[in-house]
């Protein structure tokens, strides 16, 4: 604080921007006293009492987290099929990865399904929360309606795949025939499934409802009311306002939800590739599918994990270009 | 990300700290059926689930009165028995579908039952020869085979009669006849029903053998799913269901049915007929005994029955603490006294429910014929359905062991798959399923080989990836 002490306190994130720089030069302390003995030892056994604390989780990273990663990455270097030691093999599990069909077929299914899931969820669960915002004292039964089916194990959707977006007699296509219209075979018709499984995920829009409610709370209520003395109806209003102001959040859920579908696996497993006699349909054959067959059905660990390397890099590289999109797009309250 | 990298690599790290704990292809175990066995004995694997499971427990449990037997219930999952074996601590015993004993036979992590055998007095010609060659992999019996699953035909006989169908038309003995006798049903059973159903994917090595195709060579080196008459099988069941509005219709259909319950497709009349394992005349018979169903044998195209029959199997891993304990309650589960008294507790448990006994596929020929001499003349249909039964029963075909069977069977499913999801015409999809099914093949047996076919050197001497191309099996 000597340093600065003649100017006013940095409050802004402007103030705090230009500060940074001398921070940094400042090494942390350098023009502070040296410290004496006793407090060296002090503050070394503070920084000891704080890493035995934090050990448990540190350990638990380091072996459970850490280690498997690095792990993984040597396998995917290996022919490895558990029973026998891993024999290293160099690139070929990389090479194999490039030049297999299956891969380019998951790879495609998986995104087609993020593109169609993650805008659909995302725009649902903002519409439900803006829904839900003007609920009043309802909201609170409302929110426990949608966040229910959150509670659905993953397996159970799939089976509840099958029965209500069932082609004959599932619920869907029996309330789309109320409106005259003769749904498609949702769960068995190739260019349907990723659409139905993309309607089943919704299932789960609830816990992303109550993030966004969350954010519309802290949607200033004067900046909206003076939209609306300006004669901004409700659309332009939610378009020109509230939507900048949540951009924060929207943007958490599209990388959040980006990352989840792309990791797509229980649902569609258990609908297509579990105990079905054998019927597994291509159109749902999802990444994460198809590592789980090399890795667990074929034991082909070491190009499994290839593969979840190569799964890596592509979320890596999406949600990297989210980070960068998101800097134009995203406004965040820190920012003002 | 990272779950999914940690989902894969958990059993990896586990694995990572014990491998190779294969023994050998000469089992070093001394069995002798008259000698006292002692210890644990865990067994991977096998659920108590029914009086006929209990009964041959208790005797098996009885041979063993010293050894502490633990059943560690539920399917055999094969990642977790093969993590516990390169992990060092194996099961003593598992119970195993007969397909997967090559797979854990080549990776060397079963022993060889000869000695067992041997030792405890077994005369494998007992056993059903389809379910013997599941279970003997390169010449060697790996597993000792028990259940027999084989399929009958089922058909309603009101909805035959309606569309004028005879059940020559639908049992696979007349494929000439089988496109007109699935419109005729189909038009009796209604849009909402399935006139003929030829079940597949999962029938269709049914189909193929009814054609006289072998999908894979005797000695299961050599996939055959590209042979003109396994094109040629693929063709008509496809066509059966295209005849009703194609897979997607058939499938929603199935999908939407109470298979298990009183309001089953012949309960409630929505299905002309199909093949189906004999397991279904029990299911019929407790939930819905009075619907129309008719049980006849599926028949090949000469007309001789024919079943594609599968089944459990007892296994000895390599890692077992305890193989005398492990071989003679794997003998004693299958022995021809076991399974008559399990027949007994079934048959007093059918009739205190006031229902027929319709007889038990045991695998063991000797045990099957006494028990069928235990079956009482039931009402029809389900005098029919046992007949059937028993008659399939002795024209049974398998598809042998091999070291990758995972992966073929994968293959043919994809390949059929590929046809119904109108991706691919049978023979474009069934030369693709042909180009991986080999290539997989090859490259198990070529493992397999180096190790000079000693499961020992399997386990403990990896094969040399110069030798075996990685992309082998994804080329295809």
């Amino acid at each position: 604080m000597s340093a600065v002490g003649a100017e006013r306190p940095p409050s802004t994130p402007a103030d705090l921007r230009a500060l940074g720089p001398r921070l940094l030069r400042r090494g942390g302390g350098a023009d502070r006293p040296p410290l004496r003995p006793g407090q060296r030892r002090a503050r070394r056994r503070a920084v000891l009492a704080a890493l035995a604390f934090m050990s448990p989780w540190i350990i638990g990273f380091l072996v459970f987290t850490a280690w498997p990663i690095g792990y993984s990455l040597y396998l995917s270097l290996t022919d490895y099929d558990v029973i026998n030691a891993p024999t290293f093999v160099g690139l070929d599990n990389y090479v194999r990865l490039v030049n297999d069909p299956d891969v380019r077929l998951a790879l495609g299914n998986t995104v087609v399904f993020t593109l169609l899931q993650v805008p659909t969820y995302v725009v649902l669960a903002f519409a439900l929360a803006l829904l839900l915002d003007k609920a009043g004292r309802s909201t609170g039964f409302f929110r426990t309606a949608f966040f229910l089916p959150r509670m659905t194990p993953p397996v159970a959707v799939g089976v509840l795949v099958l029965l209500l977006l069932n082609g004959q007699n599932g619920l869907l296509n029996v309330a789309l025939g109320w409106f005259g219209i003769d749904g498609p075979n949702w769960t068995t018709d190739s260019f349907w499934i990723k659409p139905g499984l993309v309607l089943m995920s919704l299932w789960t829009v609830g816990g992303s409802v109550l993030i966004m409610l969350a954010a519309l709370r802290n949607v200033p209520s004067e900046l909206l009311d003076a939209a609306k003395v300006d004669g901004a109806g409700f659309w332009r209003r939610t378009w020109h306002v509230t939507t900048p102001l949540v951009s924060g959040p929207l943007f958490f859920l599209v990388v959040v939800n980006t990352i989840g579908a792309l990791q797509t696996f229980t649902e569609a497993y258990t609908a297509y590739f579990g105990s079905t006699g054998g019927y597994g349909n291509d159109a749902a054959l999802f990444y994460a599918i198809y590592l789980f067959q090399q890795a667990f059905q074929f034991f082909n660990m070491g190009y499994a994990s290839a593969l979840a390397w190569l799964l890596f890099l592509v979320v890596l590289a999406i949600t990297a270009v989210q980070l960068v999109v998101s800097r134009k797009l995203v406004y965040y309250e820190g920012d003002r | 990300m990272i779950p999914v990298c940690v989902a894969v690599v958990g059993a990896l790290t586990v694995s990572a700290c014990a491998q190779g704990q294969g023994g050998g292809a000469t089992d070093a175990a001394t069995y002798d059926a008259e000698s006292d066995v002692t210890g644990t004995l865990e067994v991977l694997g096998f659920g108590l689930s029914d009086e006929v499971a209990e009964t041959r427990a208790e005797r098996a449990q009885e041979a063993l009165s010293d050894v502490d037997v633990q059943l560690v219930e539920g399917g055999l999952d094969p990642q977790r028995f093969l993590t516990a074996v390169a992990s060092g601590d194996s099961p003593d015993l598992i119970y195993s579908t007969r397909s997967q004993i090559g797979s854990f036979a080549s990776r060397g992590v079963l022993r060889p039952l000869s000695s067992c055998l041997e030792g405890e007095g077994v005369d494998t010609g007992q056993y059903v020869d389809s379910a013997l060659s599941q279970v003997t992999f390169d010449g060697e019996v790996y597993a000792l085979p028990e259940f027999n699953v084989v399929q009958v035909l089922a058909a309603n006989p009101d909805l035959l009669e309606e569309a004028g169908v005879e059940i020559p038309q639908v049992d696979g003995s007349d494929w000439e006849a089988i496109p007109e006798a699935t419109d005729a049903l189909k038009e009796a059973a209604g849009p909402d029903a399935i006139g003929y159903d030829s079940k597949l994917p999962e029938f269709f090595p049914l189909w193929a053998r009814a054609n006289g195709a072998e999908l894979i060579s005797e000695d299961g080196r050599t996939a055959q799913l590209d042979d003109p008459a396994a094109v040629e099988a693929l063709e008509l069941a496809v066509e059966v269901l295209e005849r009703q509005g194609g897979f997607g219709d058939v499938q929603a259909l199935r999908d939407a049915s109470d298979f298990f319950g009183a309001g089953n497709q012949f309960a409630s009349n929505t299905l002309g007929a199909f093949p189906i394992e004999q397991w279904y005349i029990n299911v019929l018979n407790d939930v819905s005994p009075d619907a129309p169903v008719v049980f006849d044998t599926f028949k090949d195209r000469d007309g001789e029955a024919i079943a594609y029959a599968s089944g459990g199997s007892w296994a000895i891993p390599t890692g077992s603490a305890n193989p005398q304990a492990a071989c003679r309650y794997a003998v004693t589960m299958t022995e021809v006294d076991s399974w008559l008294a399990a027949a007994e507790a079934r048959i007093a448990v059918r009739e205190e429910e006031g229902k027929p006994f319709t007889g038990l596929l045991t695998g063991n020929r000797e045990a099957d014929e006494q028990i069928r001499e235990l079956v009482e003349e039931a009402e029809q249909p389900w005098q029919g359905g046992i007949e059937a039964t028993y008659t399939a029963n002795e024209n049974t075909f398998s598809l042998p062991a091999n070291p990758a069977d995972a992966e073929f069977t994968q293959a043919w499913q994809d390949g059929v798959n590929r046809v119904l999801n109108g991706q691919a015409e049978p023979a474009e999809s069934l030369a693709r399923a042909q180009e991986e099914a080999q290539a997989a093949l090859d490259e198990a047996w070529q493992q397999w080989d180096s190790a000079g076919g000693d499961p020992a050197q399997v386990s403990q001497d990896p094969v040399d990836p110069a030798e075996v191309s990685p992309s082998a099996g994804a080329d295809g």
